[in-house]
């Protein structure tokens, strides 16, 4: 299915990611926005704002980030495309019914333009901590996915990815923002409607006497319905069956969480958007995301400088899932890995993983506020080489 | 009634079940037979206040399908899973904003909001007051037992002063809500309070409640036989019922700041508040156009979308 042309703003345009990442929303065919104002995501509500009434959306400013996505959540099982967009405290506020939405199996967007934590941190200035929490951040056991753009031209085109992939695998999808890519201006192409491909609601087509909310699908994604069709369904936060009903039983309950882990884990090839560069015969692998991404490519240019040719480097785009099985491959022919992040060590746990000892993995933390200095990767890399 | 007797009238249900005698429940279709028997303590009063409901909701005009109920978390939170309508059982305390995205995102939709006092006043508290002054088009059916029943009986916003519970061991020395009052002075449209006793007059408050447009509270008090009631040595089921027939008072158009219920007071009832304003949607709409004119596209459910 192809974009509704009404929120699709064709053209080349000079935007901040914040405002790139609205514009990205509404060409998903996003028409329901809640949200409370923090920094540094306001300027994504603000816009659309702006726009969503001249395309038939609708924006509400809640009362706080818990109304937001409980309202997001809420607006999804109309049928309509929904998101919400937050910042460090902010995306703490949103876990629970982040779990719900996992639970529910919702499609919708959240967008967390990060900021320096913990707590309230450095409001204005960015960072990449969050990463953890949005795999882990609500209780129980669940899969999400989480993609991180590096520009603001990303923030438009990955925010249209993370409402295709909410929708295709029914699940809660997150853009991993920063401040620095949220505030940075640059240019935006956005393509004609028709080049834009939509994924739709996966809505069923049987009867309603037919119909069962959680049937197990040979790829694990049920098929969905919205309030008001006449299916009189029932969907709760409880473990539940294929009826939605409630079950406190350990053996649903292994029915039930199991499929939320296996629909992302077993698909997770679907899913995985990684940049790669110069990995043929790569001796050090520079792993990135985000803004951080861009850093690494200036430590990567001084290391060639120096004399240091064999060095991959590898953009994960999609954070989560996470790449294990391309990590795996690799470790066993490099030396080692260079992770920096704008954090103490975050999304590199998952590298050392899978590296299982097999080479080295270098993390180049940084506490945010800025972004590396790209000496910093540089030294890393050499370290690394020898 | 004592217990013996109680006992004989138990046997007497069970000899006339439902399955044995091919009956039709009475609720039929619109509870979810197949999750029957529920979870609530005989003498509960959330049964009866889902049969209001549910006979009200036969004589609005309104299609089935069309009508969702959300509930949140705690005794009360189990009803949006016994009716058989689009049901939504969510999380503790957000029961009303996610009401207000499944309504706003399809303004076809009746939302109704059924939940206990713990999950809508306290945890829930800063939606409803904000839902209430945006006077978004839903219907909040609040459950009033002055306990947190599910949890085991710990002290709820709305326990009255000196009475007993599991977190207040020595009586409760908080001020409470007056749960009309809080809705009203928000902004609600249409308040009005009844208890589990008064069956003909909530079933119609719940009808004008649904049909009206805009924010609407209904107080429902319940009796908590289990946890309230046993705590406090007020009796069984039935002594409450009682306690209620003989301490109602029926006060239409009453000042809801006049409404507040202390440890076993009387309880007035009735209907105290119904106004006209422009709800959200209207606003959004009319405001909007007025702003914008043409370049304005109003905010509805497109066909496409309709599927």
């Amino acid at each position: 299915m192809k974009a509704d042309p009404a929120g699709v703003l064709t053209g080349e345009h000079y935007l901040d990611g914040d405002k790139a990442c609205a514009e990205g929303a509404l060409a998903a065919g996003c028409r329901f926005f809640a949200g409370y104002p923090i920094t540094p995501s306001t300027e994504v509500a603000e816009r659309i704002s702006e726009r969503f009434p001249l395309v038939g959306g609708i924006f509400i400013q809640m009362e706080d980030e818990l109304a937001s996505i409980a309202a997001v959540v809420g607006a999804a099982w109309s049928g309509v495309k929904s998101m919400t967009v937050t910042s460090g405290p902010g995306f703490s506020l949103m876990m629970e019914n982040i779990g719900l939405g996992a639970m529910l199996e919702t499609p919708c967007v959240i967008v967390n333009v990060q900021r320096g934590g913990p707590s309230t941190g450095l409001p204005t200035l960015p960072g990449q901590a969050d990463m953890m929490q949005v795999r882990w951040g609500s209780h129980g056991d669940y899969e999400i996915i989480a993609l991180s753009p590096n520009s603001p031209q990303e923030c438009f085109d990955l925010t249209i990815t993370a409402f295709n992939l909410s929708e295709q695998f029914r699940v809660p999808t997150f853009v991993m923002m920063d401040e620095c890519v949220g505030h940075m201006t640059e240019k935006v192409v956005i393509p004609p409607a028709e080049e834009i491909e939509i994924y739709p609601r996966r809505f069923t087509k049987k009867k309603p006497e037919e119909y069962l909310p959680y049937a197990y699908q040979e790829d694990l994604v049920p098929e969905i319905v919205k309030a008001g069709d006449g299916y009189f369904f029932h969907v709760t936060g409880l473990t539940h069956d294929e009826r939605g009903y409630p079950d406190m039983s350990w053996e649903m309950q292994e029915k039930c969480v199991h499929r939320l882990l296996d629909k992302i884990n077993k698909n997770a090839g679907k899913i995985f958007i990684i940049e790669e560069e110069n990995m043929e015969n790569a001796e050090v692998v520079v792993i990135s995301y985000g803004i951080t991404s861009r850093v690494a490519l200036r430590g990567i240019q001084l290391a060639q400088k120096a004399g240091m040719k064999n060095i991959g480097r590898m953009r994960l785009l999609t954070v989560w899932p996470f790449p294990e099985q391309r990590i795996r491959g690799l470790a066993s022919r490099v030396k080692a890995f260079v992770m920096p992040e704008m954090n103490y060590g975050q999304v590199v746990r998952e590298v050392e993983r899978c590296a299982a000892g097999k080479c080295k993995t270098i993390l180049v933390p940084h506490g945010g506020g800025t972004v590396h200095p790209p000496e910093t990767i540089y030294q890393a890399i050499k370290e690394a080489y020898q | 009634m004592k217990v013996d007797e109680a006992e004989k009238v138990k046997r007497k249900r069970k000899l006339i079940s439902v399955e044995e005698n091919n009956l039709e429940h009475p609720l039929e279709p619109w509870l979810r037979m197949e999750r029957i028997p529920h979870i609530w303590c005989p003498t509960c009063g959330i049964g009866t206040a889902v049969t209001c409901f549910i006979e009200a909701m036969k004589k609005v005009n309104v299609p089935r399908k069309d009508i969702c109920v959300v509930s949140g978390i705690g005794c009360s939170g189990r009803i949006a899973g016994y009716i058989r309508l689009d049901s939504f059982h969510t999380t503790h305390g957000r029961a009303i904003p996610f009401a207000a995205g499944l309504k706003l995102a399809n303004p076809r939709l009746h939302v109704v909001v059924f939940s206990g006092d713990g999950d809508l006043v306290s945890i829930g508290g800063n939606h409803l007051i904000h839902t209430a002054r945006r006077n978004i088009d839903i219907t909040v059916l609040c459950i009033n037992n002055f306990i947190y029943a599910m949890t085991g009986g710990q002290l709820a916003p709305t326990t009255p002063p000196t009475a007993i519970a599991t977190t207040a061991p020595y009586g409760n020395y908080e001020h409470p809500f007056n749960l009309p009052l809080l809705a009203a002075s928000c902004g609600a449209v249409y308040v009005a309070r009844w208890t589990a006793l008064h069956v003909r007059r909530l079933t119609k408050s719940i009808g004008e409640a649904f049909q009206k447009k805009g924010f609407s509270f209904v107080e429902i008090i319940c009796p908590c036989t289990t946890l309230y009631a046993r705590k406090n040595k007020l009796g069984t089921g039935l002594d409450l019922m009682k306690f209620y027939h003989d301490n109602s008072v029926i006060a239409h158009g009453a000042d809801p700041k006049d409404v507040d219920i202390q440890f076993q007071s009387e309880i007035k009832v009735g209907k105290f508040v119904d106004i006209e304003k422009p709800c959200y949607l209207d606003n959004y709409n009319q405001y909007l156009k007025q702003k914008l004119g043409d370049k304005f596209k109003p905010y509805g459910v497109s066909d496409e979308e309709k599927h």
